[in-house]
């Protein structure tokens, strides 16, 4: 599915990840962790293909295809989905407007049939229910006046309505309280599938108890410092990233 | 044809200079039998003469040069209007709501055959300007008299030495309308200049709907000075909307002017896509305690378009409230102007003002100049202001294409959401669905439109 080789990425000349490789096959659940500063998410606005992230080496290939040089759009199309740590607000674009636009774009892109208003309101009802997200939210501008919790549903619903076969989930835990975090991990946990790999950066452990992980892999200072399994995640709740942190700089 | 011509015809051409055109056309003009309109007349131009053509040497007009202008042999439009021209008005500009009752333009003239019957009996008395100079002359000396005017402002002095025709608007205490005023230009084998006055009368507790439009029958080049003047009694509410979508080549110095009684509220929003210079100078005195007022308004421009909005709201009473919002998209050479200046008297205490200019540049060569000003003269008030310019946000940008939206369609989203917002700030929404509207055709022209 994903296939991360020796990435090195510098944002306004300064190197941020220094040779990165990692492996993501079809339907795996990966966790990046690491401390600040690391580079999760310069590792996950790479992957969505934003500007001012200068790729200095290595590769990023995704479902065979060279990742690095596909637009942000059409990455997005190809099944790629970020949903961003801090979701920006777009005041006088309406957020069904919006969903419409992206989900037909996407479609069209498939090879599959635009939905129209009306076939397309009814599928949105259904993901709506099934993530508790109220209709008044849906005839907001987008994101405006939401919540953090708000803000964070409403990523996940978007990942629902677009069926990405590649998600990256940035810090989509942080600001959240823990009923608004079960309610996200859940969300994405009926988004799991054989088909549908995921990389779930996140700070703390805590998410991994709701969104379990097929491995986990700890980033430091712009490299993947240890993988592991779930049981990493715990070892790192208890020692803090202190001791495989500074193993990592004495080793570099 | 030389500037001060004897060949000049009446009702034919106006040359510059003004004056001597003045001089030729003034017996030919409606009501030039009123010897009281005849003084006044020559007395407007004789202001006129004094003040001259404004030059950009006078701060009001420091961002618009009208040099062009002046270099153009303008003639007087004919009266009389063919059927053809009537059919076509009819054809390509349909009333915006059925319900609604319109008044018809063309070159500035009130067009009887054109334009709906206002019925008295509802408590609205609508009179066309030319015909109440031939018809009551007595009343249009007083409802002139009575109406808010222009200190030293040369534009407006034109306007009152060759206005021809306009119409008067009267709402009775409480009475309540709704109106659509179509301003039509017809530019036939010369280049029209016409100036049509609006005098708009609304009695205390009355509440109005105004929505000006206006356009062209083809491209050619005119120059269109409308002055309208407003009174609003104590309590009365007029939402004052204007669409001006005019031929390229225009030119349009528009000058609104309305006094506010106690309590009274005035609500402007102007749209401007159209014509070469759009200067729209509104000016409002809030002469009665609570008065208040939104001075809002959009404009997209492309090519070497120039939109000069000029804006003056005068706080002559306190705990009145104001608001100047100013929204512009400009792309290629255009240039945007917000000038907008709040005064508050040292009396007008507890006065809220506020003043904002949001300007997206599309292209590297546009040019906004914005100059929101504030003069304090009392020590209670909530005043403030703002402006910016800027480009399209990269965040929301990439945060549209992460999801699939193509570039141009992103920017025409983004675009779009910043006008759209914008008409929040008109209250009634059949007004607000029909700026939208333009706001979407102007965005589709311009390849913008990509999505619903």
């Amino acid at each position: 599915m994903l296939e991360i080789k020796d990435l090195c990425v510098s944002v306004a000349g300064k190197e941020i990840i220094k040779g990165l490789d990692l492996s993501i096959g079809a339907g795996e659940v990966h966790a990046i962790m690491g401390p600040n500063g690391s580079g999760k998410s310069t590792l996950s606005y790479v992957l969505a293909g934003r500007d001012g992230y200068e790729v200095t080496s290595g590769s990023v290939t995704y479902k065979g295809q060279d990742l690095l040089t596909m637009k942000p759009e059409i990455r997005a199309r190809e099944g790629v989905f970020l949903a961003f740590q801090y979701p920006v607000e777009i005041p006088g674009v309406g957020s069904a407007t919006f969903f419409k636009t992206a989900v037909n774009a996407v479609r069209k892109h498939r090879g599959e049939k635009e939905y129209d208003a009306m076939e397309f309101l009814k599928v949105m009802r259904a993901k709506r229910d099934e993530l508790g997200i109220n209709e008044e939210m849906i005839r907001r501008p987008l994101n405006v006046g939401f919540s953090g919790g708000e803000k964070k549903r409403n990523e996940i619903l978007q990942m629902a309505l677009l069926e990405p076969t590649l998600a990256v989930l940035d810090e989509t835990d942080s600001g959240l309280d823990i009923d608004a975090l079960k309610i996200a991990a859940d969300g994405v946990n009926a988004l799991r599938s054989a088909e549908r790999s995921m990389i779930v950066i996140t700070h703390y452990q805590r998410l991994l108890d709701y969104i379990v992980p097929d491995f986990v892999h700890v980033l430091a200072d712009g490299r993947v410092v240890r993988s592991g399994g779930k049981e990493l995640a715990l070892e790192l709740e208890e020692n803090g990233y202190g001791d495989i942190v500074s193993g990592a700089e004495a080793a570099a | 044809m030389g500037a001060t011509s004897p060949m000049v015809r009446p009702g034919r051409s106006i040359v510059l200079p003004y004056a001597a055109n003045f001089a030729a056309l003034r017996d030919d003009l409606p009501g030039g039998n009123l010897p009281w309109l005849a003084a006044d007349r020559s007395a407007a131009i004789a202001r006129f003469t004094a003040l001259g053509l404004p030059s950009q040497k006078i701060e009001a007009w420091k961002y618009s040069n009208l040099t062009p202008l002046a270099k153009t042999d303008f003639v007087t439009p004919e009266r009389s209007i063919a059927d053809a021209i009537r059919t076509q008005i009819g054809a390509d500009f349909a009333k915006q709501n059925a319900q609604h009752q319109r008044l018809v333009f063309i070159n500035g003239i009130f067009d009887k055959t054109l334009s709906d019957r206002v019925d008295p009996a509802d408590g609205v008395r609508v009179l066309g300007l030319a015909d109440a100079m031939a018809e009551d002359g007595d009343f249009l000396k007083a409802q002139l008299s009575d109406a808010p005017y222009f200190n030293s402002n040369a534009l407006a002095e034109l306007n009152s030495a060759f206005m021809a025709d306009g119409c008067i608007i009267l709402l009775q205490p409480d009475a309540e309308a709704t109106l659509e005023l179509l301003f039509v230009a017809v530019a036939g084998e010369g280049s029209p200049a016409y100036h049509p006055r609006l005098l708009i009368a609304a009695g205390a507790g009355s509440r109005a709907v105004i929505q000006e439009r206006h356009v062209a029958l083809g491209d050619g080049e005119y120059w269109s000075n409308p002055v309208c003047s407003i009174n609003l009694d104590r309590g009365a509410h007029l939402q004052h909307y204007k669409l001006q979508q005019e031929s390229p080549a225009a030119w349009q110095t528009a000058l609104t002017k309305a006094r506010l009684a106690d309590a009274a509220n005035y609500e402007n929003f102007t749209i401007s896509t159209g014509s070469r210079l759009a200067r729209n100078e509104i000016e409002v005195v809030l002469e009665g305690a609570n008065a208040s007022c939104t001075l809002g308004g959009s404009f997209m421009l492309s090519g070497s378009q120039q939109v000069d909005n000029r804006l003056f709201v005068d706080h002559a009473a306190p705990d009145c409230t104001s608001r100047q919002v100013y929204k512009g998209v400009l792309d290629e050479r255009a240039h945007g102007v917000f000038q907008a200046k709040t005064l508050v008297q040292r009396d007008a205490q507890k006065s809220d003002g506020h003043q904002l200019s949001r300007a997206l540049m599309l292209s590297p060569d546009a040019i906004m100049d914005a100059k929101p000003e504030l003069e304090i003269y009392a020590d209670d008030v909530k005043c403030s202001h703002g402006a910016t310019v800027g480009e399209l946000d990269d965040e929301q940008m990439f945060y549209l294409r992460a999801r699939g939206i193509d570039e141009a369609t992103a920017r025409g989203l983004l675009i779009s959401a910043f006008l759209n917002e914008h008409l929040n700030l008109v209250s009634d929404s059949s007004a607000r669905n029909l700026l939208a509207a333009a706001v979407s055709e102007w965005l589709q022209q311009h390849g913008l439109g990509g999505a619903e």
